[in-house]
């Protein structure tokens, strides 16, 4: 275990609780970059912009690093063998999205936009706030497979959640997606974000009771494994819901996002390759059936197959009553014109794509400024979190927390490449976030309480066995041979 | 439950690998092509975001910048402005914050911004050292003096109209004016009042057209004047040798496979006229003739050889003069004197009496003699460059004769200059339905000085609705304006 007591001279070495090593200091040393370089990135836009250092340069890295630090010491108190990768990479992505906004704040262009408020300081205090949602699941939530008991309760959470914009009075219609609710005082809320931990819940807790019954129980139809009903009934059910209500929201890449994750977790959970097939075979039978009938995203893959079509129109007057929009064209304009290196923080002109600068298209923020190098840095950046997510998974000693952070890094992983993807014109916009990097508070929330999660399956998981009863014997007779 | 978590890690690995591929697709391979874009609005921001550079013209800058006003949303810190706008806009296009930059501003937007790569290494030294980028300069060949005459020339006139002078030993582009014209200034910006300028220029709301440039965008029928291309024709296909050699021409003459006789204007000495008579006088029945005898073929290869049928590249682009090639012999007839199908330019029109004047030798007009890097160090150079030879020296020598004649004695008298040889060809070019409408007024001419070289050649067209109809001649009305341009130019070579 322990390789210190493993040298030459011990020819034996003791099975004992000697600890793994917790990995802290790393961490600590990691989240010192991960604050300084937003820090030094915020002092560069100051001077890029305006030619001075920022007068809220001070403020904002001590603001910084002491949610950083908070968190860091939450998680070297309440979970000890933590993954050190999470914490860092989430607070660099957090850090650099800051500057972006606070950056895009200072665009003569969108501060002209009807309704335009600076949200660097909205998304700093729900930065604050989420750093305590952080440190209240961390406190709190002491084992996660205690998220177990609350299967079906998840189920009415996610359903209500997901359910909530559509009631009137509550919910609003922004540029044509029905998935925000008003709270008075807060601002606009998107429950879908949250919607999609809840969910995760509920698919791990349910797959794990059911998962022998759907892998084995099941009659060969055409080569498939079919399940009986009463297995899969439940899960299809909540699914199909989540995703009635979605298409009334036109959201459909949070209905994306659902099916795929629910794919993903079904198929970690029965092993089941056929899996695959169905679910891709019904995803694109409800895209195909959706977008035959919802002008909104029949917009979108228009937008997305001619780009430059769009955007011509979107300088006419027309008259087919169709909202064009320019966005994606200037999105690929802002990527074009950053080339490899991009122009520097603050020098870009991303802020032609209106109003959707710093929240759907904020990639393309860091596209133009920041070029491809900086793109791919933040691209591989999200690539580790899935990665130390996934192997978060594998650790796991049991299957509710194997599934929980499978599908909670698949999911993160679905919506990097759709969004990424979307704005890159790789694929059809929908209309989802960049995690940690866009402004939006329910986002920010959301996202710092998966990597909550995922932190505490993984304390759970890297977490050295309880030591054995000390045996006065012990010493005496189980010696071990170094192999 | 390992083996699918694995296989789950390689699909998220793969969704990531797809998106650093897109994005090196699209901020590596496309960059530039999205980057250059036209519709990008950072084109425009860029090409604004500081001083431009100037276009040059005898040392001076004939352009300018000024800061925009501040206020609004405006993007663009520096506004384009031009000194004798309207004189020079022919030659400069215009550069417009709102309605985007033509000719020179446009094609030269590389070193007037500062970003083409021939300025890398300035650029990034000016980048190094925390200088504000600056643009370069284009030096023109034009020749202010006769930019001037060409201008106030037509001015004088008041009808539309335009002139082009070029020097034949090089091509080089010496005058270029259109009339009327209009003042790029006055657009330049990006402010309500710009807008108002713009619209009031255009076609739809100007009947005059003041935005198109005439000298190198129009095509007119070159009338007379295109009888020099004729009779370069006979002397290259050796239907005649010598400008004093009796002509097979009967009067009247009846177009071939027609009833119809070909008309002179009023009764001159046409029958069997030499070809110097005949230009001197300028007879369409001896013209006519020469040209239906020699043919289609013989007389397009001609026409191509002074660069008919072909757009040309100053590098800003003329259009293309036509000379037909499905003509039957009358047809052929009436296009060998300027009529029919027949439409030129200005420009091409210049090019005939270049190359004439330059023994039979065309250079390649062009306009942009040098580029400078913003501290003045040569960038590129124009070379002059043989476009073709339409005429053996020998031949050159006979038709330059020929059109010293014109003016010594001829329609062209109102070209002649003290001390200096000039050498010219009248046209009035019939337009219109049953040539209902005024007739337009040509002169084409050269210079030569006493030692033999020859400094300019010009072409002048002016189309006057205003004029009484009859006063209309290539002699009246165009040829003052040819001598001032040529004038201009002698003087400033003292």
């Amino acid at each position: 275990m322990s390789s210190s007591t493993n040298t030459p001279t011990h020819h034996t070495s003791t099975i004992g609780a000697i600890g793994a090593p917790s990995r802290r200091n790393t961490e600590l040393a990691l989240l010192v970059f991960a604050v300084a370089i937003p820090v030094f990135a915020y002092a560069n836009v100051g001077l890029a912009i305006s030619d001075q250092v920022p007068s809220g340069l001070l403020s904002y890295g001590l603001g910084l690093g002491l949610l950083a630090g908070v968190a860091h010491l939450v998680v070297r108190k309440f979970a000890p063998y933590a993954d050190p990768l999470l914490l860092p990479l989430a607070t660099l992505l957090n850090g650099l999205g800051l500057v972006v906004i606070w950056r895009l704040d200072q665009s003569k262009l969108l501060q002209s936009l009807r309704g335009f408020s600076p949200a660097a300081p909205r998304q700093l205090l729900y930065t604050a706030l989420a750093i305590a949602v952080f440190a209240v699941v961390l406190i709190f939530l002491k084992d996660h497979r205690v998220l177990q008991r609350y299967t079906y309760i998840s189920m009415f959470c996610a359903l209500v959640l997901l359910i909530l914009p559509l009631v009137p009075g509550l919910g609003a219609n922004i540029y044509g997606a029905k998935i925000w609710i008003r709270i008075p005082g807060l601002g606009s809320l998107q429950p879908g974000e949250f919607a999609k931990i809840v969910l995760a819940v509920f698919f791990a807790g349910y797959l794990m009771v059911k998962r022998d019954a759907l892998a084995l129980a099941s009659r060969r139809f055409m080569g498939l494994y079919l399940p009986r009903g009463r297995d899969l009934g439940p899960i299809l059910v909540v699914w199909a819901i989540s995703i009635l209500i979605l298409v009334f929201e036109t959201d459909l890449g949070t209905s994306l996002l659902f099916f795929g994750m629910f794919v993903i977790m079904l198929y970690v959970a029965t092993e089941r390759t056929s899996w695959i097939v169905f679910g891709l075979l019904m995803s694109a039978a409800g895209a195909v059936g959706v977008a035959s009938f919802e002008p909104h995203i029949q917009t979108r893959v228009r937008a997305w197959l001619d780009p430059m079509r769009e955007y011509e129109l979107s300088r006419q007057i027309t008259h087919d009553g169709i909202l064009h929009s320019d966005q994606l064209q200037q999105s690929l304009w802002a990527f074009g014109s950053g080339g490899t290196l991009g122009t520097g923080w603050g020098q870009g002109h991303s802020d032609l794509i209106k109003f959707a600068a710093n929240s759907d298209f904020v990639l393309a923020t860091f596209g133009e400024e920041l070029g491809l190098a900086g793109v791919m840095a933040i691209l591989l950046i999200y690539g580790l979190i899935v990665e130390r997510g996934v192997r978060t998974a594998l650790a796991a000693r049991d299957p509710f927390g194997k599934l929980l952070a499978i599908g909670l890094s698949g999911a993160f992983a679905l919506q990097i490449f759709v969004v990424a993807g979307g704005v890159m014109g790789l694929i059809p916009l929908t209309g989802m976030t960049m995690p940690f990097l866009a402004s939006g508070g329910s986002s920010v929330l959301a996202n710092w309480a998966l990597i909550a999660i995922l932190i505490r399956i993984s304390d759970t998981a890297r977490r050295p066995a309880p030591a054995p009863a000390t045996n006065p014997d012990a010493e005496m007779t189980q010696v071990v041979r170094p192999s | 439950m390992n083996k699918p978590l694995r296989r789950i890690a390689i699909f998220c690995g793969l969704l990531v690998l797809t998106l650093l591929l897109r994005d090196n697709w699209l901020q590596y391979v496309r960059a530039d092509g999205l980057k250059d874009d036209p519709k990008n609005r950072r084109v425009t921001i860029a090409r604004y975001a500081t001083p431009r550079g100037d276009i040059i013209v005898g040392g001076d800058p004939i352009t300018g910048s000024a800061e925009s006003s501040k206020s609004g949303l405006n993007d663009l810190k520096y506004k384009r402005t031009y000194k004798n706008g309207p004189m020079w806009a022919p030659v400069t296009g215009y550069a417009s914050q709102a309605f985007g930059a033509t000719q020179l501003e446009s094609l030269e937007d590389g070193i007037l911004t500062g970003n083409d790569d021939r300025l890398f290494f300035r650029k990034t030294l000016d980048m190094i050292t925390g200088k504000e980028q600056q643009g370069g300069n284009v030096v023109t060949t034009l020749n202010a003096g006769a930019q001037k005459a060409a201008f106030e020339g037509l001015k004088k006139q008041g009808g539309k109209g335009a002139v082009v002078a070029l020097e034949p030993s090089t091509g080089k582009i010496l005058a270029l004016a259109s009339y009327p014209s209009y003042d790029p200034s006055s657009f330049a910006g990006n402010t309500d009042d710009d807008a108002a300028a713009w619209k009031k220029l255009q076609k739809k709301y100007n009947p005059a057209d003041p935005m198109l440039n005439r000298a190198l965008r129009e095509t007119y029928p070159p009338g007379s004047t295109f009888k020099v291309v004729t009779a370069a024709a006979a002397l290259e296909n050796g239907k005649y040798t010598s400008a004093d050699q009796r002509t097979e021409s009967p009067l009247p003459w009846t177009m071939p496979g027609t009833t119809t006789e070909l008309k002179n204007e009023g009764s001159i000495p046409c029958e069997n006229a030499t070809m110097r008579v005949a230009l001197q006088y300028s007879c369409n029945t001896v013209f006519g003739k020469i040209g239906s005898d020699l043919g289609n073929d013989k007389m397009l290869e001609e026409a191509k050889k002074f660069g008919f049928d072909s757009e040309q590249f100053t590098p800003v682009r003329a259009t293309a003069s036509v000379f037909s090639d499905d003509m039957n012999q009358s047809q052929t007839a009436l296009s060998s004197i300027g009529q029919y199908n027949t439409a030129a330019t200005p420009l091409q029109m210049a090019m005939v009496a270049s190359a004439v004047a330059n023994d039979g030798k065309l250079m390649k007009p062009y306009m942009v003699d040098a580029l400078q890097s913003p501290n003045l160090d040569p960038v590129a150079k124009t070379e002059p460059e043989e476009l073709s030879r339409p005429l053996s020296p020998k031949n050159a020598q006979i038709l330059q004769d020929m059109m010293q004649t014109v003016v010594e004695k001829g329609t062209g008298t109102n070209a002649k200059i003290d001390g200096v040889t000039v050498g010219g060809k009248t046209g009035t070019a019939q337009h219109g339905v049953e040539n209902s409408e005024n007739p337009y007024a040509w002169f084409i001419s050269y210079a030569k000085l006493p030692d033999g070289s020859s400094p300019v050649a010009v072409a002048v067209v002016v189309e006057d609705e205003g004029a009484n109809r009859d006063d209309i001649s290539g002699g009246g009305l165009a040829a003052p304006i040819a001598r001032n341009v040529m004038k201009a130019v002698v003087n400033s070579k003292k």
